[in-house]
Parts: structure tokens; sequence; C-alpha cells
């Protein structure tokens, strides 16, 4: 299944081998867009690796930018306003629900419907997308965030726009929910198949839905409460059996959630600065620091090493793709080669961030 | 609506340009049924309005082409929704997104498969020249080494309003196409050689027949002069 694949997940390639219709062995070949992220990022400044950690996973570049932001920011020990770190959650839960809605709409792609539920995700993904435009500048490599804060403030009635947004957003779930959830033919063709087991999931360092899928209750947002995520009362759903159909509804109901997170952090969110006060050339003392979020797919970690310069002595990402993609070979054997195809959306990989 | 021949009317004063026809012959020859024209306008006015792209998503820009055919932007209305999972029933290649090297030789190939006549949108800063990545061992700097592009759409990533406004230069390049003398109906499908992937680079580095290494203006190379204590 060569690297020019109908699924649009991006250039991947696996190796399958068949006996009849059934997978005996699989193989997934990547390497296909790798563009030197971690290479390039060695050779320039701290701030300037900022819109390159965009282009990682071009979904969801606001989590992105926080990530490498918190990451910094340990280095420098710099103080986040308190009215950056409510729009950093905003933004954050906003890109969970561009990411969770496009993820669904690629996954019953996966599964045959062409069409028609991408074409209503990416309707309401393009109403989130307007608003990070306001705010940023740009539809998807919005390189938003600042070291000790974001880049500027969101321009006058933005937040009654975005509360517009999030009052919206759950009539159109329901309305997906009324015709996805109960689809006889998602039913038949999700349950059960491509199972993962805690253990596995565990051992494997799976992170992010497909874990929770798996019935573990991991969620960074809760046990590292990053930013502010303390103040916000939210649940964390998980699943039973870690098959395909616990993924899909682990997003559907996540999507709530972010949609929870959304109303309290825009009805309390402060007046103030946006900009806390970073130094003006970023040179690090020497450390080594890692900083994670829950990403919309999984922890996505930056680790830098500083060395006194202005430059990372290394600079590594976690990407959350590549290692919840390593499972692939266990969920895939013995299932059927149609299978193979929604066990792969399922995961949802973004080969941006798998190769780098 | 877009200047140019893409979206002239159907009417015979149009269809028919050159033919020394008279109004009353042709206002005769109507009423029969008959209308006059050149096998050229026929044809680019049928290509240009049913293009149809390869579904071929590389990076970032994918995204967008995607976004550019859901429903906000419409892509239909410009006759071009019916994205090809095969190359054998595509006209126009999107290149959208970061060639690397591992990925040019597929690209050419598929390239290569695609019936004649055929084209190809370079989607981005990464498609055109190799974009912020350009400083990387890994990257192609520009599809063009390979191939010949036959729109350039820079931005990182282009919007899709962007990606329309390309079409439109593609289907303005298509009504100009002269059938008798363009290389797409004479030659053949053409056949563009693959370079192989030798693990670290691509040989060979660039396609001769397509794409040349930029002369220096000035001849030879300018060095700086070197600074002298005061």
């Amino acid at each position: 299944m060569g690297p020019h694949h109908p699924s649009t997940h991006g250039v991947f390639r696996m190796d399958v081998k068949l006996d009849g219709e059934t997978v005996v062995d699989l193989k997934p070949v990547f390497g296909y867009l790798h563009r030197n992220h971690e290479k390039l990022a060695e050779d320039m400044s701290y701030l300037a690796s900022m819109p390159f950690t965009d282009r990682l996973d071009y979904f969801n570049s606001m989590t992105n930018n926080w990530a490498y932001a918190l990451a910094a920011e340990q280095l420098v020990e710099i103080e986040v306003p308190e009215r950056a770190e409510y729009l950093r959650v905003i933004m954050a839960e906003l890109t969970r629900l561009v990411n969770h809605v496009s993820l669904v709409g690629f996954f019953v792609n996966d599964l045959g419907a062409l069409g028609t539920p991408l074409l209503y995700a990416f309707r309401e993904r393009e109403k989130i997308l307007d608003l990070f435009e306001q705010a940023s500048g740009a539809r998807m490599m919005c390189n938003y965030f600042r070291f000790g804060g974001l880049r500027c403030d969101v321009p006058e009635g933005w937040l009654d726009r975005a509360r517009e947004v999030t009052d919206r957003f759950p009539k159109f779930l329901d309305e997906y929910e009324q015709l996805l959830c109960e689809n006889e033919i998602i039913l038949s063709r999700t349950q059960g198949i491509g199972k993962l087991s805690r253990e596995l999931a565990i051992s494997a360092g799976i992170t992010g839905p497909m874990l929770r899928a798996s019935g573990v209750a991991y969620d960074l947002r809760k046990v590292d409460k990053y930013g502010i995520y303390d103040r916000f009362k939210f649940r964390v759903p998980y699943g039973e059996e870690g098959d395909c159909y616990d993924r899909f509804m682990v997003r559907m109901l996540e999507m709530r959630e972010s949609i929870q997170i959304l109303k309290q952090a825009l009805a309390d969110i402060p007046e103030g600065d946006i900009m806390g006060k970073a130094p003006r050339v970023f040179k690090p003392k020497p450390a080594e620091v890692y900083g994670r979020i829950e990403g919309p797919k999984g922890e996505l970690g930056f680790y830098l090493i500083a060395d006194g310069t202005p430059k990372p002595y290394r600079y590594r990402v976690r990407p959350p793709s590549l290692i919840n993609l390593t499972v692939l070979r266990d969920m895939c054997l013995g299932q059927k080669i149609a299978d193979a195809v929604v066990i792969l959306g399922s995961i949802d990989i973004v080969l941006g961030e798998v190769d780098r | 609506m877009v200047e140019g021949s893409a979206d002239l009317e159907m009417t015979t004063q149009n269809i028919s340009p050159g033919m020394d026809l008279d109004d009353k012959t042709r206002a005769e020859l109507e009423r029969a049924g008959v209308i006059v024209t050149r096998v050229d306008f026929l044809y680019n006015w049928s290509r240009s309005n049913s293009v149809w792209p390869l579904t071929f998503g590389l990076a970032c820009c994918a995204i967008e082409m995607i976004a550019s055919a859901t429903s906000r932007f419409d892509m239909s209305r410009f006759g071009s929704e019916v994205f090809r999972p095969t190359p054998r029933q595509a006209d126009l290649m999107i290149v959208s997104g970061t060639v690397t090297k591992k990925m040019a030789p597929q690209v050419v190939r598929i390239y290569n498969q695609m019936p004649e006549p055929k084209w190809i949108i370079a989607m981005g800063a990464c498609a055109i020249s190799g974009g912020p990545f350009k400083q990387g061992y890994n990257v192609l700097k520009g599809i063009d080494r390979y191939l010949p592009v036959d729109v350039y759409l820079p931005g990182c990533p282009p919007r899709p309003e962007a990606v329309l406004q390309s079409l439109n230069y593609l289907q303005n390049k298509i009504n100009d196409q002269d059938i008798k003398a363009d290389p797409a109906f004479t030659k053949g499908r053409r056949q563009y050689p693959v370079p192989e992937f030798t693990g670290t680079d691509l040989e060979p580095p660039y396609n001769p027949e397509v794409w040349s290494p930029p002369e220096n203006p000035n001849g030879e190379p300018v060095v700086p002069p070197k600074k002298t204590a005061a």
C-alpha cells in the first residue's frame, strides 16, 4: 500500500503480507516527509524554531506552539500573565476541536463514506479557523505563542465570536452523533476491530485518546496541570475495549469536554497583559528541560538541551503520532486488509509529525 | 469572473473567431443546427472546464487543497471537484507540500503514469523551492527540477482562494493551447526520467531537459571587499 494512498493520511507506506485477505505481517515504512525539523532547529535561535513547530502537526499548530513555549519557558523561568494563560487554554481547546472533528471526518472517509461526513467536518472546522485567523493572521500556521505569553492580544469582539462558536458547536455534535454513533455500518466495521490491550498500550508508551480508549484514564491536563488546567472542571472519557469504535467515541466525547473547558475559560477570562517579562535576547544557561502537553493526538513533548548560546544544542520532539504508530502491527495482525486502513485511520497520524 | 478566454460566453462571435463568415450565413447555419468553430476552441473549452486533479497530498498544503474542495470554497464551481485517486484518470497534479528526496522518485513516477494532456501546479513554498525547509539535507529544492510546472502557487500554505485562483490561471493557459503545436498532443505521453534515491541524495540532481542552474549574472562570484583596520 504505497506512499500515495487515497486515505489522505499523507505519504505513508505499509508493507503488508497477506494470506487471502488476512494480514499476516505488516511493516510500516515512513520517512517520506522527513524535513529535518530537529536538525534545522539546532542551527537557529530558540524563537526562530517557533514557526517550524506549526508545521509538525499541521492540524494543531497552536498546541505545538504551546508545548515548545512550555519547554523554553522552563529554561529561563518566565512568568506568563493571567490573560495569556486563559487565551492559551482557549486556543488549545479550539485546536482540539479542529483536530478531532477532522479526524472523525477522515476516519469515516476511510470506512468508505466518501465525502459527506468530511464536508460536514470541514464546515465546522472553517468556523474555528476563522477565529484563528482573526487572532493570529493565519488559518493553519498560526505561530501565535511566544515565550512568556502570546504574540498579540485578540482583536475586539473576538471573545464574543468565540463564545458564539462554542455555543453552536454542540448542535453540530448532536447531529454528528445522531448520524454516526449508532450507524449500523460503522458499528459493524469498527467494533472489535484493531483491539489494543491495556497492558500493551502502557508498555508501548501510547498516549492520548488511544491510551484512554484502551481503558487508562490518563490525561496530562489532569496529571501535570500545566498552564491553568487545575481551574477547570472537566471529565476524562475513556473506553473499555480498546477497539476502533472506542477510539472514535473517546474523541467524540472529548469534544464535549473541550466545550465545557472553553465555556468556563471564556466566562472567566480577565483583562490584562498578554506578554510576560521575557528577555530580549533569549540566551539560557546550560540546562536540560522537557516540556510536555496533552496534545489532541497524545503527549507532545519538546526536549531541549541549552549550552549557553542562543541556539539549542539538542532539540528533540516527542511526537505522539510516531509513538502511537508503533503498535500498528500488533493491532492489524489477523485482521482483514480493509480493516487495516480503518485501524490506521483510528490512530490519527499526521505524517508531518511522524517523520518531522 | 476572471479576465481571459476562460469565461467567454458561448456566442457565435466568440466560438468562431477568424472565420470569415458574415452574420447572415452564420444565422442561417445556426438555424439549421450548425455551429462553426475551431477545434482548438471547443477542445480547450471542454478541457479547461473539467480539469480532474489527482488525490495527491504530500504535506500541510494538502489540507488546504482539501479545504478548497469542500463546501465553503467549492472547487466544483470550476469543474475540478472530481479528485481521482488513480493517476491514469487525472489531468492535473497538484504537488501540495514538501517533496523530500525519498519521495521525489515516486512523484515523477506518478506523473509519468498520467495520460496526456497533463498539467502541474506547484503548490506552496516547499514545492516551488524547498520553502522554509530549503536548508535541510533531505528536501528537494523545487519540484521543477524534475517536472515541467505550469503554475506556481506561493504561500505557506496558500489559502484555498489562492488554490482557486491558480486553477483559473491554469484554465487560461489551457485555453491558449494550440493543439497542433503543443507537445502534449504531438509527442505522445511525455515520460521524464525517474531519479534514483541513493540514500543521501538524488541521482541525477536535476533533469537538464526542464531545469538548469541559474547563471551568475556577474560571471565571477562576487567576493566582498576585505575590511581593513582604519
